[in-house]
């Protein structure tokens, strides 16, 4: 009933599931935002998760050790980052396009490791809720945001990290410059490729822990094309938070919130179609992108290639 | 002499690249112990082996080379059209709703209406988001990205309730598929197999997107919107407009794939949740097929045949060598990168070409020399 819908219950569970479901966004955007910043479209970010997700939960089932599933993830995101920068640095190939390419890779390869290694769909028990003593007893603040899983928490300090990062440090201003003009960054000294190495290989390390987030941490399972455009909306999310960390963080909320009141929706079978509920938060994002993004703008070197000496 | 010998070894720079996916695909089948030339050999034998399997690739590579169409007069126009999946849905759509309700025409008549539907599905699907982009700003890689997914859960939402199958709704299977289209409703099949006329429709509108943008004034203005928008600005051509054309049209194209992909070959829609349920990724395949080809029209025919080989040849492969279809993917994902990758060496043969030119008559090339996407991405 759609009553249901108001009670303190129901409001405190899709607010703690926003949260939570918010975190392979969180990892995934901001790495894209590392990316971007420097002047790197990755669109091959679902195809990193999806391998990235495999690897944790394949290490997870055959090792029993969780952390040693995530290193492996964030591994394998980080060798398709290098991959990737070798492609778009040295190669200067299209960006988008070379994503598509690495997008295609990832699903694919995602999924003729699952069956040739599993064959079956699996569970894992994945990362505990960890209850942070004393303010996970706070009534319904502690539910929503002091009893969650590890990576959860990781995800919201990686927001604080990388603002500071990219606007307190010196390796910030170098990643900025090289982001909105390269040809003055390189005349001062600074590389450019390598600057934009360290972008995309972290970006893809966190494509990995995103893809991980999903496989080990949220739902326990791996099956394939598991992460269905959720690479994608991390992109989004990037233009959507303006490149800043705490724009995407709104973002992320925003999208994980509706996604989080549509499912409880479901749970308490309140009459609207499923399909039109999940339709949503992409509607949602859409609307947004067309209220915001004409108000920003992206860094000036986005997606083009960088050649020395021009 | 020298520039066609040029030319045809820029020409086979995709073909290369190819080889090099093929290369790191036995690669990648030796590691799962499985013999290489076994496995390519059943691929090629699934693909081409027989009538049927030709008639089978042909029918695969049909809704590729209708998206390639597409992509190739987006890509020009420097608009990146992802939402290829979402548009194919939207026509489909649209299509099979006037098959299914339009029953007291002629069946010809039917049928042309519902081409056109599918054609205007994709377009609404491709006209959003140009618009979106060119009047708010808002990048078409996301927002087609988004239509495809919205796409799904329409087709979900439509299939399951309002469009299902009547003995699909009476049923406990409440399978989600709409009826089946009657006979004389049909895409006529051309020869004894499931090849239909939508591969010869595909064909002849490959020559007529050539036409269309290299001999009119519409497809000059898109290539000179995607080549320049600054200049075509000053030239007086209203860029906007022709950047939502560029998508609108790019959409038509998928949307007429996803109409003949249900009047040809399934005869109904169906869905298992996912968009490639129905389209089997060929909104995604279609981009590669289309670079593969050049972002040339006629080009793209042999490359969605090729694309089209792959994807048949590959259920053959599983079967024979029980290696999944997925590695066919992951390999696709591979081409696409290679090929954007060789362009540098057609870049700098390029420029080689020019400095031997220059060098050769002292007159300077400034005038209209040929821009080099480094040059025109600066």
């Amino acid at each position: 009933m759609i009553s249901d819908l108001f009670t303190v219950t129901v409001f405190v569970g899709i607010l703690a599931s926003g949260i939570r479901l918010s975190t392979p966004y969180l990892f995934a955007a901001i790495g894209e935002a590392f990316g971007q910043k420097s002047g790197v479209l990755n669109l091959g970010v679902e195809g990193q998760m999806l391998l990235g997700a495999f690897a944790a939960f394949y290490v997870a089932l055959t090792t029993g050790n969780l952390w040693l599933g995530l290193l492996t993830a964030m591994l394998v995101g980080a060798l398709m980052g290098l991959a990737m920068a070798y492609v778009t640095v040295n190669l200067q190939a299209e960006q988008g396009i070379s994503g598509i390419g690495f997008y295609l890779f990832g699903l694919g390869m995602s999924d003729l490791l699952f069956q040739k290694l599993m064959g079956t769909v699996e569970t894992v028990k994945g990362f505990p809720k960890i209850h942070i003593p004393g303010l996970s007893d706070i009534p319904y603040i502690g539910e929503i945001f002091f009893s969650q899983n590890i990576l959860v928490y990781f995800a919201y300090l990686l927001v604080p990290i990388a603002w500071f990062v990219l606007n307190k440090t010196t390796l910030g201003l170098k990643i900025r410059a090289v982001g909105e003009n390269p040809d003055a960054a390189d005349s001062l000294g600074v590389s450019v490729a390598r600057v934009r190495y360290f972008t995309i290989i972290l970006g893809g390390t966190l494509s990995g822990i995103a893809g991980a987030s999903l496989s080990i941490a949220l739902l326990n399972v791996f099956q394939q094309n598991m992460t269905s455009g959720l690479g994608f909306i991390a992109v989004a999310l990037v233009y959507f938070g303006a490149w800043r960390p705490i724009g995407i963080l709104g973002g992320a909320l925003l999208f994980s919130f509706i996604n989080s009141l549509q499912l409880w929706m479901q749970v308490l079978s309140i009459p609207v179609p499923s399909d039109i509920a999940v339709m949503m938060p992409y509607v949602v994002t859409i609307l947004v992108l067309v209220a915001t993004v004409s108000k920003v703008r992206a860094p000036s070197a986005l997606s083009k290639p960088f050649e020395r000496g021009d | 002499m020298r520039s066609r010998l040029n030319s045809l070894i820029d020409a086979l720079l995709p073909v290369l690249a190819t080889l090099a996916a093929l290369f790191v695909g036995a690669v990648m089948l030796l590691i799962l112990k499985v013999n290489p030339i076994v496995a390519y050999a059943a691929l090629w034998d699934g693909a081409f082996g027989s009538t049927n399997a030709l008639a089978e690739t042909l029918v695969k590579a049909t809704p590729l080379l209708l998206v390639g169409l597409g992509i190739c007069i987006s890509f020009r126009g420097d608009v990146i059209n992802i939402g290829g999946e979402g548009q194919m849905i939207i026509g489909a759509v649209l299509a099979t709703w006037v098959g299914l309700n339009f029953t007291g025409l002629p069946g010809w008549l039917t049928i042309l209406l519902s081409m056109f539907a599918g054609f205007l599905g994709g377009a609404i699907w491709g006209g959003i988001p140009g618009v979106l982009k060119a009047y708010f700003r808002v990048n078409e890689i996301l927002s087609t990205v988004m239509m495809n997914a919205i796409a799904v859960q329409f087709m979900n939402f439509l299939l399951r309730g309002p469009m299902i199958d009547p003995a699909q709704a009476q049923a406990a299977s409440q399978i989600p598929q709409t009826a089946r289209l009657e006979e004389i409703f049909r895409l006529p099949r051309l020869a004894p197999t499931r090849l239909h006329l939508g591969a010869l429709i595909a064909v002849i509108l490959a020559v007529l997107v050539y036409i269309l943008l290299w001999r009119t004034t519409l497809g000059y203005r898109i290539r000179a919107v995607g080549q320049n928008p600054h200049a075509s600005r000053y030239a007086g051509i209203k860029v906007p407009r022709y950047m939502v054309l560029a998508l609108l049209l790019s959409g038509a194209f998928a949307g007429l794939a996803g109409a003949i992909q249900v009047f040809g070959v399934n005869y109904r829609m169906i869905t298992d949740g996912s968009a490639s349920g129905f389209t089997g990724s060929a909104g995604f395949n279609g981009i590669v097929a289309a670079l593969f080809g050049g972002l040339h029209p006629i080009l793209t025919i042999p490359a969605s045949i090729l694309f089209g080989a792959l994807l048949v040849g590959a259920n053959k492969m599983q079967r024979v060598v029980q290696v999944p279809s997925a590695l066919i993917t992951a390999l696709n994902g591979l081409v696409v990168v290679f090929v954007v990758s060789s362009e540098i060496i057609r870049r700098r043969r390029q420029r080689r070409r020019e400095a031997v030119a220059k060098r050769d008559d002292e007159t300077p090339l400034t005038g209209n020399k040929p821009i080099s996407q480094a040059e025109a991405g600066s």
